[in-house]
């Protein structure tokens, strides 16, 4: 059989990206352009506007980078949901765009299970209990029954959020990820915050209030290695929880908080108490990036599932559990 | 204390089977984890274990079949209980019929009421954490649990209640989830109405729910 290729794009927050993968799970480009606020959080106009002037260098570098023309793909995979509405507008705009022109199907991927999909197409897991933590989404998942289920999640803020916030707070600006774990790896004395877990559900906006009023009065390296201790220990806490419960083999942690090498170094510990086999997904697939939804979109694409472009609507709240994932059953 | 049986190595506890001044019962011991900062992970097992023991008695006394604490013992974190030779809910229910689901949750739902207006919340409720002995309910785990009348701490009790459902027992979580209601609210009375309309509320504050904020 002859290979297909899929080209995917991603706008839900920061990042536009552009990616190509093959039906037989090559990833030939993945590129990204990410927003970076001047100053604040993201702002969801100047991150729209970016993501439109950046698009078309995007997307033509992509296919260079596959050397690949655009009439030899097989289908546009695009990111609906969930995200900022005017960010996935640009994004389904230019997608949509493409698939008028070179007449190729359109396919409608759900970011979290993309997230989840890259994870399990580079590690090689077929079926893991799933940590997905990035800037957007906490959410601890495992496949049954035709869907990804949610075992835990954010009653709030994301993870990513909360400690993004707290680094701002302290100045460090960005990344702010990297530089708070820096920070912390100087702090000694452990400053209690508040721990919430709830069932398998956490809380973060509660210790992102704490510790941000607890910034003129402590030190900022032992703040910022006690939030750190809580905002992870609370969800090795949930993903333990749900270890237990699923008995799944393994672990994925996926999302851009992946990247994390404390937190990679205690859910290790977590999957150590349980015999379950712990995977990351690469580094440079943990953040959002396009080739995760084209690997997605194929694996759809196989199964006939595609979306008439009038028909084409963002889906700004489009939860991970109600997606059907026919490519799992 | 002379043979200790582990029958469970959950997430947070050790459960042995052991005989205490003659009765059959039950040992939680919450381990320490190496992942988390020391200093945290005793004050969490320390006031866990702590309020555990309180709140099992105290549900009791509400009319809540709970274990009985025998003894407790806070520097190692245990917590000594008599033993229930029951099954968990959660191994039950892919063989119930529906009739005896709804009943069965008409059941949990009438003691989570009497928790809550007892001034408890349970902070757990997971079909793992609810056993039936011949046709008695008990409620267990109550580590994560609270004293508090708050609205919200009760609807995030119910929320992780049709959470638990709809992610271990899809299949049958809207007859689970109605028979709870159903129960709950012959016991909470129109107090429900506002519980409810937080339920949704805490659905919709999640990350991504349809139907927007």
């Amino acid at each position: 059989m002859r290979k297909l290729y899929v080209m995917g794009i991603e706008s839900t927050a920061h990042t536009f990206g552009c990616g190509i993968v093959s039906s037989n799970g090559e990833i030939l480009s993945n590129l990204r352009s990410e927003y970076i606020p001047s100053s604040g959080g993201i702002h969801p106009r100047e991150a729209s506007q970016h993501h439109a002037s950046k698009a078309s260098t995007t997307i033509k570098q992509s296919l260079n980078e596959a050397a690949l023309r655009l009439n030899e793909l097989d289908a546009v995979a695009i990111s609906l949901g969930p995200g900022l509405g005017p960010c996935l507008r640009t994004g389904a705009t230019v997608a949509r765009a493409i698939a008028l022109m070179i007449k190729k199907p359109l396919i409608p991927v759900n970011h979290c299970v993309a997230h989840i999909e890259i994870g399990r197409l580079t590690t090689k897991e077929d079926d893991p209990l799933v940590a997905y933590v990035s800037g957007g989404n906490t959410i601890v998942s495992a496949y049954s029954d035709g869907r990804y289920r949610v075992f835990g999640e954010t009653l709030d803020i994301a993870l990513g959020n909360c400690l993004d916030a707290f680094a701002r707070s302290l100045g460090l600006g960005h990344p702010g990820v990297p530089k708070l774990e820096a920070l912390a790896e100087r702090g000694k004395n452990f400053i209690p915050l508040p721990y919430v877990v709830k069932g398998q559900d956490v809380s973060y906006s509660g210790l992102l209030t704490m510790a941000t009023r607890k910034i003129p009065e402590s030190n900022p390296s032992d703040l910022s290695m006690s939030l750190l201790e809580v905002a992870y220990g609370m969800l090795a806490e949930v993903v333990e929880r749900a270890l237990a419960h699923t008995e799944k083999p393994s672990l994925l942690l996926t999302g851009g908080v992946a990247r994390s090498p404390r937190l990679q170094r205690i859910l290790k510990a977590v999957c150590d108490e349980h015999s379950a086999r712990f995977h990351v997904v690469p580094p440079d697939l943990a953040g959002d990036n396009g080739a995760m939804i084209a690997w997605t979109g194929y694996l759809a694409f196989k199964e006939g599932i595609s979306v008439p472009v009038e028909s084409s609507y963002i889906r700004q709240r489009w939860r991970l559990d109600e997606v059907e994932v026919p490519w799992r059953r | 204390m002379e043979k200790m049986t582990l029958i469970k190595k959950g997430a947070e506890a050790e459960l042995y089977r052991i005989t205490w001044m003659g009765r059959d019962s039950v040992l939680k011991r919450r381990i320490k984890k190496v992942y988390r900062n020391p200093d945290l992970d005793l004050y969490i097992r320390t006031t866990r274990t702590s309020l555990e023991a309180k709140l099992l008695s105290e549900a009791r006394r509400l009319g809540v079949p709970t274990p009985i604490v025998y003894s407790i013992d806070l520097k190692n974190t245990e917590i000594i209980m008599s033993f229930i030779p029951g099954v968990p809910l959660k191994k039950i229910i892919p063989n119930m019929e529906r009739k005896t689901l709804h009943e069965t949750f008409s059941l949990v739902g009438s003691l989570v009421g009497r928790l809550h207006k007892g001034g408890i919340v349970h902070g757990d409720l997971t079909t793992s954490n609810m056993i039936l002995k011949d046709g008695v309910l008990f409620l267990i785990d109550f580590g994560l649990g609270d004293h508090t009348f708050d609205l919200e701490a009760r609807g995030v009790d119910i929320h992780l209640m049709r959470r638990a459902l709809e992610s271990s027992h899809h299949e049958v979580s809207k007859w689970a989830y109605d028979g709870f209601i159903s129960g709950y609210e012959k016991i909470m009375g129109d107090e429900i109405k506002d519980i409810l309309r937080r339920v949704n509320e805490i659905r919709r504050r999640g990350r991504y729910v349809e139907g927007g904020r």
